[in-house]
């Protein structure tokens, strides 16, 4: 019998909240299966188990905050179905039933996968529905139902689209049938904002920083993509982005002391490239989730998992592998921002890629000065895993890769 | 069949979005990217919804005239009308 523990969902993470139960009492469940819902400063975080077996039974009801390591439930590992089956009460040792016929479908006790690499995720679906978190609003309306306790989930709007308006939360506040203030599940950005403020102090008091920036044509994967969306629907498109991601993780792939983690122990260099992708949230509020084998996953597939990703993290919906998988951060700004940006990097990663608006620029290409498409690169990094100079080679990897998008 | 209104269906997939944008306080020709805080991700999920919903043909390349709340529901007019 196994004990699944509240997990910790990154360096800043105490305790947890128990929203959700996913798997009943007595559902088999395998590695990777989701369990659970947490809530956490990051929004709700559906949380993942690594064990195959059977949920015995769980030790912690919905409403319960608990610290991180605390038991959530019993497992019971295949082999150990006999014991249960027999509706014994008292606890056995595992070796007087070990070896006795399961009584679980063949499905249910099949061995755990290697443990070398966490599980993979669940395949996105190719076309997310767009954020679902939380109602549609005015700031207006938020600000005043934020302020009276008021639960716009309760509500109808009136605005555009069914958006709730000023004017729909004062009536409720003054109508008899005032919806009951309740805290709602989603993302509360003062918590978010803590969260943020605790890794990123971490960071700077505890993480050597070195930067370093390079100029990157990015005229050869903007005009490949356009190439390639012109004939696709929407739902297949790709994005700029997709190809930087890709690129930084092929690159982190060559330079393995910028991609791990630093822990006690010293550096740690990663089995696989986990990019971590920085995701503003509407209002306030940063989280960059894991887009899990960005080295290697077929770019449609990574594209769909993207596309999923940001959908998730902005509904406040992300998965437990997710925050804490990454191996190296990329922060975009998109295609309206400024020119570079100089990164935190994130703990315990130790490196984290900054990717600047590209803009048509003067270049000079074979002696003429020509107008070109270029984004200023640059990388934070940690000096206790690497120096400028491996950090340099690996941002002149990411120029170069840019310049040929075929082989992304 | 009734025949979708191009600009009610555009602002209820804008708000989908970005629901936290005021659209009463959007100007006609404003930049929608600049006014409700858009990113091209969100302008991809934007266009295949609209795509999805009015069953019509939206290359890339026409992407820039969806930036507007005027220059989107000439555009989905236009659109439908051929469609």
């Amino acid at each position: 019998m196994g004990l699944y523990r509240m997990p910790s969902l990154g360096a800043d993470m105490e305790a947890g909240t128990l929203v959700e139960w996913l798997v009943a009492p007595g559902a088999a469940v395998s590695r990777g299966d989701v369990v659970a819902v947490v809530e956490t400063q990051k929004g709700a975080i559906e949380i993942e188990i690594f064990e195959t077996g059977v949920l015995a039974r769980r030790l912690v009801e919905v409403g319960e905050t608990v610290p991180v390591g605390a038991p959530l439930a019993e497992i019971r590992a295949p082999g150990e179905a006999a014991a249960e089956a027999k509706g014994a009460e008292e606890e056995r040792p595992a070796e007087t039933v070990a070896g006795k016929a399961p009584a679980e479908p063949a499905e249910a006790i099949a061995p755990a996968p290697p443990p070398e690499r966490p599980p993979s995720p669940a395949p996105p679906s190719p076309a997310p529905a767009p954020a679902a978190g939380r109602p549609r609003a005015s700031p207006a309306a938020r600000r005043l139902a934020e302020a009276q306790g008021v639960d716009l989930a309760g509500l109808r709007g009136s605005g555009p689209g069914g958006a709730i308006a000023l004017a729909d939360v004062e009536s409720a506040l003054s109508g008899p049938a005032a919806p009951a203030p309740r805290r709602a599940t989603g993302l509360d950005l003062g918590e978010m904002r803590k969260a943020i403020a605790a890794a990123m102090a971490r960071s700077k008091r505890e993480i050597p920083h070195y930067y370093l920036s390079h100029e990157v044509d990015v005229g050869a994967a903007r005009d490949w993509v356009a190439a390639r969306n012109a004939d696709l629907p929407p739902a297949e498109r790709f994005l700029l982005g997709l190809l930087l991601v890709r690129a930084v993780a092929r690159a982190a792939g060559r330079y393995p002391e910028l991609n791990g983690f630093h822990e006690a122990g010293g550096f740690r260099p990663a089995e696989a490239v986990h990019v971590g992708v920085a995701v503003a949230i509407r209002g306030g509020g940063l989280v960059a989730p894991a887009l899990h084998e960005a080295e290697t996953r077929p770019l449609p597939e990574l594209m769909a998992a993207f596309r999923d990703l940001v959908a998730r993290a902005r509904a406040g919906r992300l998965r437990s592998s997710e925050m804490t998988d990454a191996t190296i951060t990329v922060s975009s700004l998109g295609e309206r921002g400024v020119d570079a940006l100089a990164g935190v990097i994130y703990p315990p990663q130790v490196a984290l890629v900054g990717v600047g608006t590209p803009r048509e620029r003067p270049a000079v290409v074979d002696g003429a000065v020509v107008p070109r498409p270029l984004a200023t690169l640059t990388l934070a990094a940690d000096h206790r895993a690497s120096d400028g100079h491996r950090g340099a080679l690996f941002l002149a990897e990411i120029a170069r890769l840019m310049q040929e998008p075929d082989s992304l | 069949m009734t025949t979708p209104d191009p600009r009610a269906v555009f602002e209820e997939e804008l708000m989908r979005i970005a629901p936290d944008a005021d659209l009463a306080d959007v100007g006609p020709n404003e930049d929608l990217r600049e006014a409700v805080d858009i990113d091209s991700m969100d302008l991809l999920n934007l266009v295949a919804a609209l795509h999805e919903r009015l069953r019509i043909d939206i290359p890339e390349t026409d992407t820039p005239r969806l930036t507007t709340l005027a220059g989107a529901e000439a555009y989905l007019r236009e659109r439908l009308a051929s469609a």
